[in-house]
């Protein structure tokens, strides 16, 4: 049974896949045959053997790891000593950290509204067009790479050669500098402007988010409205202020929300492109590393709560607003 | 109002996007007639607005291009790649597939191998958290239990946790457990992560579904397991689709959990890929063909599964 706990072959690999699923299908199966054979078996029973086994991992996996983790926080890096507020004044005290909370801050700040903006740009612009599904899928394509992959797909386009004789640029940025008379440019390289290109990444990504749900709900807005407005001559962008901002107001703050929560959690683009030096690094991807490449678990214990903290109050404001739109309704 | 909840219990997908249901309280159901009429009367023809067209133009362009000059890049010969850029290749064009087996075969690459694990990865955590939040699902939706809209509020609520606050204690374990270097880790960590953000999106398409529906069911005597696989389920495919590629584009590109509790045996794609970006950054022959490998089969899936994706993205999403 080595297989199970060290597959190093291709073929032992897929056959601890089919044992794995398999298992897990044969201990659901047993669990709701049990509950379902016998006659009046107590609701309750029946309700715990459909909730039960989300419920634990739930509990297992997210809720008890989290408190360990804020408790952690309050520890030093082998978790032994307890230091109190430490870690978390190391944070706004050292530099090189306190960079990183304004990266993130940054970040937070950019990616929603630049995201967000163009989403909803080309929203408008290919509305009702003949050609508007093949042009919301080009944009959108991005979502489905990894990070990873976009981060590479970036770092191509911003890749340098030093202006030497007759090198030629291979980067397309760095291209087009030279055919303006510029010298190239080392964009992830030099600071602080390097995190607005790493920024780049991210909103190449989210942008498709934005576009399809903004969309989706410029679409809802009743033709009535529209036609009535243009019957009194409101113009386009008047139509645009008036009528459709005011009726997609609710999705624009669950894309703003939901894209400042994705953000505060990127991780693969930053070590990706930098690997979080040159001054860009940000939150999620400096409590990698200091959890698991400087076995600081105290420091990324504190950074992980940082994130917890920051993510709590724009995710309340998203529900809020759907709450409230949900009970005008 | 109640042949409009039983016309959208068969259309999930309107009645649980947040996005769009916000929009049409003001309007309530004149949107739906509205969608009803013919539009050709209100196109007013926007693209003809030169403008609204050039900048149309642009942003496709620039959303396009850095992916079409990696691909491109990936079919060109490793010196034409390192020494000249891709746009010559319209000027110069030399095609070849060696970039592809230096990456999937060549003896340190290796693609192959981690295009299994990625594989291995991903199957698992998906179907795991789909069947065990469909459960759940049910359960929230149609079972009386006391107390369960606070539970269900508290799942609801969970996807505020973001994982990085689980990953210490959980590695911690699985080192205890001499779980560690092996895929179960993997495939039990993406299912819990998951399970939050799985359970609401599929209670709400089922709370879509007909109460009548299961009502008739209870009175002919079936019990919560059967109604769950045979009236529910053929009903809900459209929903799990719709969750299945989400999850199945997280998984395939994930690259945090695979790096915290992953070993050189497990390792997927993209943390190949990353780690050569570390060790080869230059070497953009073998970093383009690679991307391009790691990235196909979710282009393919995405582009197949469209519009469930757009469904599931409109229905909530909120990922922990």
């Amino acid at each position: 049974m080595d297989f199970l706990l060290s597959a190093d072959s291709a073929g032992d690999k897929l056959l601890a896949m089919v044992v794995a699923i398999s298992l897990f299908v044969a201990v659901m199966g047993i669990l709701l045959f049990a509950v379902d054979r016998p006659k009046n078996v107590p609701s309750w029973v029946v309700f715990l053997a459909f909730v039960g086994p989300a419920g634990a991992l739930l509990v297992f996996g997210l809720i008890r790891p989290a408190i360990i983790t804020i408790y952690q926080s309050f520890f030093d890096r082998t978790g032994a000593n307890f230091v109190g507020f430490d870690n978390f004044a190391q944070l706004v005290s050292t530099n090189d950290l306190r960079q990183v909370l304004v990266n993130t801050i940054i970040w937070v700040l950019v990616v929603p509204i630049a995201a967000t903006f163009l989403g909803l740009l080309y929203a408008v612009v290919v509305d009702r067009s003949p050609v508007e599904a093949l042009a919301k899928a080009l944009i959108f394509l991005p979502m489905a790479i990894s990070l990873v992959g976009a981060s590479i797909i970036w770092r191509f386009m911003y890749e340098f050669r030093a202006d030497l004789g007759d090198a030629q640029q291979i980067g397309l940025l760095n291209q087009l500098l030279v055919l303006f008379g510029q010298d190239p440019y080392q964009f992830l390289l030099n600071g602080p402007w390097n995190t607005f290109f790493l920024i780049v990444v991210f909103i190449w990504v989210q942008t498709g988010f934005a576009m399809t749900i903004l969309s989706a709900a410029i679409k809802a807005i009743p033709d009535d409205v529209t036609e009535a407005a243009r019957l009194d001559g409101v113009s386009g962008t008047q139509m645009f202020r008036h009528i459709t901002i005011p009726g997609i107001r609710p999705a624009l703050v669950v894309v703003l929300t939901t894209i400042a929560i994705g953000t505060l959690k990127v991780f693969d683009i930053v070590r990706t492109m930098t690997g979080g030096n040159f001054g860009t690094s940000v939150v999620a991807n400096e409590f990698y590393t200091q959890a698991f490449r400087q076995s600081n678990a105290g420091l990324g214990a504190a950074l992980a709560t940082v994130l917890f903290i920051l993510v709590v109050p724009i995710v309340i404001y998203n529900v809020r607003q759907m709450r409230l739109s949900e009970e005008v309704r | 109002m109640s042949t409009t909840d039983r016309e959208q219990g068969f259309q999930p997908s309107a009645a649980a996007a947040p996005g769009v249901k916000q929009e049409d309280f003001q309007e309530g159901k004149r949107a739906e007639a509205g969608k009803l009429r013919p539009r050709a009367a209100s196109t007013k023809k926007r693209l003809s607005n030169p403008g609204a067209s050039l900048i149309a133009i642009v942003l496709a362009v620039l959303w396009t291009i850095p992916t079409f000059g990696l691909v491109l890049s990936s079919i060109r010969p490793e010196l034409a790649t390192k020494t000249t850029g891709w746009w010559t290749f319209f000027a110069d064009p030399q095609v070849t597939v060696n970039n592809y087996n230096v990456v999937l075969y060549g003896g340190q690459n290796n693609f192959a191998s981690y295009f299994i694990n990625t594989i291995v990865i991903t199957l698992p955590a998906v179907v795991i958290p789909i069947t065990l939040a469909l459960l759940a699902a049910y359960a929230f939706a149609w079972m009386d239990f006391p107390g369960r809209d606070w539970l269900f509020v508290a799942v609801f609520a969970l996807q505020i946790v973001p994982i990085q606050v689980t990953l210490i204690p959980l590695l911690s374990d699985y080192v205890d457990w001499g779980l560690n270097g092996s895929f179960w880790p993997i495939w039990l960590s993406h299912s819990i992560f998951a399970l939050p953000l799985a359970i609401f999106l599929l209670h709400n398409f089922m709370k879509d579904i007909p109460k009548s529906l299961i009502e008739a069911a209870r009175v002919d005597g079936a019990g919560h397991v059967k109604i769950f696989f045979q009236v529910l389920m053929p009903l809900l495919t459209p929903a799990i689709a719709a969750f299945g590629v989400f999850q199945f584009l997280w998984v395939w590109n994930d690259l945090l959990v695979a790096l915290t509790f992953g070993a050189p045996d497990t390792y997927p794609l993209t943390e190949r890929l990353a780690s050569l970006v570390g060790s080869r950054g230059t070497e953009w022959h073998v970093l383009t063909a690679g991307a391009v490998i790691a990235m196909i089969v979710p282009l393919i899936v995405f582009l197949s599964l469209q519009r469930f994706f757009v469904r599931g993205l409109l229905a909530g999403s909120v990922k922990g």
